[in-house]
């Protein structure tokens, strides 16, 4: 049969990589639209706690964030401190702190403000219920405590 | 003059891939995907006087303690964390005076009367640790939603969570939110 009898040497064709550089930008369009910069560096150690009864923080740019916990620098102490953007302060910085911060934002969406606490959970509650004091004098009521999701409740029990 | 039209050299692609590929990694290593999620709790407005005496029943407060040991007391009885949850809703869904229809409460006399008067009082030391105020918190939340969602399944026999935004707030009219953080106190320790 002439159809079997044409034998020829079975060459395997070389794979075109025209289309691999569509795939890549692909890729990078999906990496550049979901990155998001770190925006400070940590200088406090930081542990979150866990729950389960957690929502999503909607809109980044209405929120601000205090880290509690202790210096990484060991120079500084093991007692937990506070850290607004790049730099450790005091108590008495975070009322004024979080005024300028909520200046900052458009004046139709200032009600949504929220502030995110993330405390390490080492971290003692004179220390939060000083800057809880001070988001109160801020007026800034609108706060959420910062937690990692935990499979399920019993899972927190064990830990206590 | 040699005016020949000269033909203008393709631009190699071939590099292309390579430029991507930079610039993927970039992205790819400085992306954090954190999605910031925590517990939403709403403070009260700061008054410089000392907060002005509510006139709430004794029996409508229900008082969960956490001292500097992180040791818990509620309604000045010993409990573990595990309690928090079952008490708390046993609390909210009581219906002391029968006015609320849509509990199933034990309806205690000696306990709340309805949970839109139910508040829940959180206090704690200075020394308690932050960890465990954000357990505790945590099932005083899910108290409340653990009882919200019963309700929408008795109701319209869906979660909470599916329900349209008009079911959600007959909900949460049955069963208000009143948790409150008191500012601390040294208990002990």
């Amino acid at each position: 049969m002439a159809l079997i009898k044409k034998k020829k040497k079975a060459e395997t064709p070389p794979l075109s990589t025209a289309s691999l550089p569509d795939i890549v930008f692909m890729l990078l369009f999906f990496f550049m639209v979901t990155t998001t910069m770190r925006e400070v560096t940590l200088l406090v150690k930081l542990k979150k706690p866990q729950a389960t009864e957690i929502q999503k923080l909607e809109r980044k740019d209405l929120t601000t964030y205090i880290y509690v916990g202790a210096p990484k620098n060991a120079e500084l102490g093991s007692e937990p401190r506070i850290q607004l953007a790049d730099q450790l302060a005091s108590v008495g910085d975070v009322q004024q702190w979080v005024i300028l911060q909520r200046e900052s934002i458009n004046e139709a969406e200032r009600t949504k403000f929220t502030v995110s606490i993330k405390a390490d959970v080492d971290a003692k509650m004179g220390l939060i219920s000083d800057i809880k004091q001070e988001l109160r004098k801020a007026q800034s009521l609108k706060l959420s405590y910062s937690a990692n999701p935990a499979a399920s409740a019993e899972e927190l029990y064990k830990a206590y | 003059m040699a005016s020949k039209k000269r033909a203008v050299p393709e631009i190699n692609a071939g590099s292309m891939a390579d430029i991507a590929f930079l610039l993927l990694i970039f992205f790819l290593v400085t992306t954090t995907m954190d999605v910031d999620k925590g517990l939403l709790v709403k403070l009260p407005p700061w008054t410089e006087e000392k907060s002005e005496e509510q006139d709430i029943k004794e029996k409508n407060i229900f008082v969960v303690l956490v001292n500097a040991q992180d040791q818990l007391l509620i309604e000045s009885e010993y409990a573990t964390l595990e309690d928090v949850r079952r008490l708390t809703k046993e609390f909210i869904d009581n219906n002391g005076d029968g006015t609320c229809e849509d509990c199933r409460g034990l309806r205690d006399p000696a306990s709340s009367d309805n949970p839109g008067k139910a508040v829940i009082s959180l206090q704690n030391d200075r020394g308690t640790s932050y960890n465990t105020f954000v357990k505790v918190r945590n099932e005083l939340l899910g108290a409340y939603t653990e009882l919200r969602n019963e309700l929408a399944t008795r109701k319209y026999g869906r979660d909470y969570e599916s329900l349209s935004e008009g079911d959600k707030e007959e909900v949460n009219a049955v069963y208000p939110q009143f948790i409150s953080e008191a500012e601390p106190v040294q208990v002990g320790g």
